[in-house]
């Protein structure tokens, strides 16, 4: 039984297939990586899960019930959480707030809703920074900020756009850490999308999905992929 | 501790207010002044909390009151029912407005709300067997016979202060948080399960609902109701106005706003005859200038200044 089923997904815009036939599984507690380079689809795939796409054809299967069709924010009840590439904060308001309206999902009672703030501050370390304004944050803590207010309404798992993006190494290196806090601690599932092949990320990965062109080039374990002569190929062109 | 106290000072200062201004003229300014407290407040929930700028709201007013003229000259009750007919008459054509016009986003939403204003003073101007067309109606006073003006501004006050009050109820509650990320951002707030069209809806409903009351209130007071009066875009514009002065998505911002707007507006009249529009002009770009987050920003700026933590207004 997996968590996450996608069968034969297709987006068309217009002439060009962003994605194509593209499928694949995410089980229970498992980190996914989804990498390729600029351009590869990643970010359609996120948009379709989350609705914010209508997919031309296919099937997406999360915990049971097809997705295709429901409003983005069906599918944040449902379950999946996502962080944007461009990240968004809700700026006019404060790290704790953006936080607070993400647990205001899994509850309407104001106390309820604040506890869960709290403790996702707390597991993100972003306490300390909790009345700060959320636009005057740097790049590193404002993605951090992203994956705490997604964390704050209860998903069973979290699409993580282009998570790297932008990171100092010491930022990274966070970043990795709280991703292998979300699976080891939490028990939620993450699909994270990520645009270069970088060991870090994909020592933290149990299976690693590439993408090109839209279609899915290989699929296996980190190192299996990163020996893969064709994956090679997609980032680096052919040898001579 | 404080702000109890501070509350409860005010609370007395309000109910007093008419046995401390005396002469009509006062009372009659603390009532204009009371009813833009109500309208500014009740747009506040749409444009300031949402987001949703809405530049229509004479739409809804103008219908709350048009609801208390038409029971007047129709029926035999007492116009006061317009109160509670208002937002009825209302909530329905808000929420098929909404339905259409949410589509659009930013500034077109707001072009969209300019139109269903001058679609409703077009309706009221040529639907002249319900509204007297361009003649209006005038309304026989009910319950009062309009020469005291101190039950008129008790009348007033409860729905100035119920429209406050229940922005401020709002500002707390996953309601208000919901309507203050839609504004920062819609896509986040479906990413984080905030259904944006029912929560744009809701705040409509209330927004529409209270300026209709306020629009009730008016008819009642001013007995006489006709497009150019209680639907024109000047309206609409005016409302809009007390919120962004005073502060947009702040409780206290429209309060503020209603209370220097009015009055600094009914003082500029009295004093500088014809310059009146001018020097009130002239006050609003100063506002902006130098407030440009509005009455509220600049308080807590100026709190920052003395070294106070800094004041928060909104929530």
């Amino acid at each position: 039984m997996f968590l996450l089923e996608v069968k034969n997904l297709t987006k068309r815009f217009g002439g060009v297939v962003a994605v194509d036939s593209l499928s694949f599984s995410v089980s229970a507690g498992e980190t996914v990586s989804i990498i390729g380079p600029n351009g590869a689809g990643k970010t359609t795939v996120f948009d379709l899960i989350t609705g914010f796409h209508s997919a031309t054809a296919g099937e997406i299967i999360f915990d049971g019930s097809n997705l295709i069709g429901k409003k983005s924010h069906q599918i944040a009840k449902a379950g999946i959480g996502r962080t944007f590439q461009l990240v968004k904060p809700l700026r006019g308001l404060s790290v704790f707030e953006n936080v607070l309206v993400g647990a205001f999902a899994r509850t309407g009672d104001r106390g309820e809703a604040r506890r869960v703030a709290e403790d996702v501050l707390d597991f993100t370390g972003l306490l300390s920074l909790r009345d700060a304004q959320a636009d005057g944050l740097p790049i590193g803590l404002r993605k951090r900020l992203e994956l705490a207010r997604s964390l704050a309404t209860g998903p069973k798992l979290i699409l993580l756009d282009e998570v790297m993006s932008g990171l100092n190494p010491s930022e990274s290196k966070q970043a990795i850490e709280l991703i292998k806090r979300l699976r080891d601690e939490r028990g939620i599932s993450a699909v994270a999308g990520v645009e270069h092949v970088m060991q870090v990320v994909m020592s933290i990965s149990d299976r690693v999905i590439v993408l090109n062109h839209g279609k899915k080039l290989a699929e296996g374990r980190p190192e299996e992929v990163a020996s893969n002569p064709e994956v090679v190929e997609a980032y680096l062109g052919k040898p001579d | 501790m404080r702000s109890r106290l501070y509350l409860s000072t005010l609370a007395i200062f309000l109910l007093a207010a008419p046995f401390m201004f005396t002469a009509r003229y006062s009372q009659h300014v603390l009532i204009l002044v009371l009813l833009y407290v109500a309208l500014g407040s009740a747009w506040n929930i749409l444009g300031g909390f949402a987001g949703q700028l809405s530049l229509g709201h004479a739409a809804f007013f103008g219908i709350g009151a048009y609801s208390a003229a038409v029971i007047a000259s129709k029926t035999a009750l007492s116009p006061w029912w317009g109160l509670i007919a208002g937002p009825i008459v209302v909530l329905p054509i808000a929420l098929v407005v909404g339905r259409i016009c949410f589509r659009l986003r930013g500034p077109y939403f707001t072009l969209a709300t300019i139109a269903v204003g001058e679609v409703v003073r077009l309706v009221a101007l040529n639907w002249s067997e319900l509204t007297g067309g361009a003649v209006g109606v005038v309304i026989r006073p009910s319950g009062f016979n309009g020469t005291s003006k101190v039950p008129y501004y008790y009348i007033v006050l409860v729905v100035a202060v119920a429209t406050v009050g229940l922005c401020q109820l709002i500002s707390r509650r996953k309601l208000g948080y919901y309507l203050m990320a839609i504004r920062e951002d819609q896509e986040t707030a479906e990413s984080i399960g905030v259904d944006t069209t029912k929560y744009k809806l809701i705040a409509l409903a209330i927004s529409a609902s209270l300026t209709a009351v306020a629009g009730a209130f008016y008819a009642n007071y001013f007995l006489f109701v006709d497009p150019t009066i209680v639907l024109p875009l000047a309206l609409s514009v005016e409302i809009v106005l007390m919120a962004i002065v005073g502060g947009l998505g702040t409780v206290a911002g429209p309060v503020l706003g209603a209370l220097l707007l009015k009055l600094s507006s009914e003082i500029f009249r009295n004093e500088f005859a014809q310059a009146n529009l001018l020097i009130y002009g002239a006050l609003l770009i100063l506002i902006i200038l130098f407030m440009p987050d509005g009455l509220t920003g600049g308080v807590r700026r100026v709190a920052a200044l003395f070294g106070r933590k800094p004041l928060r207004v909104s929530a």
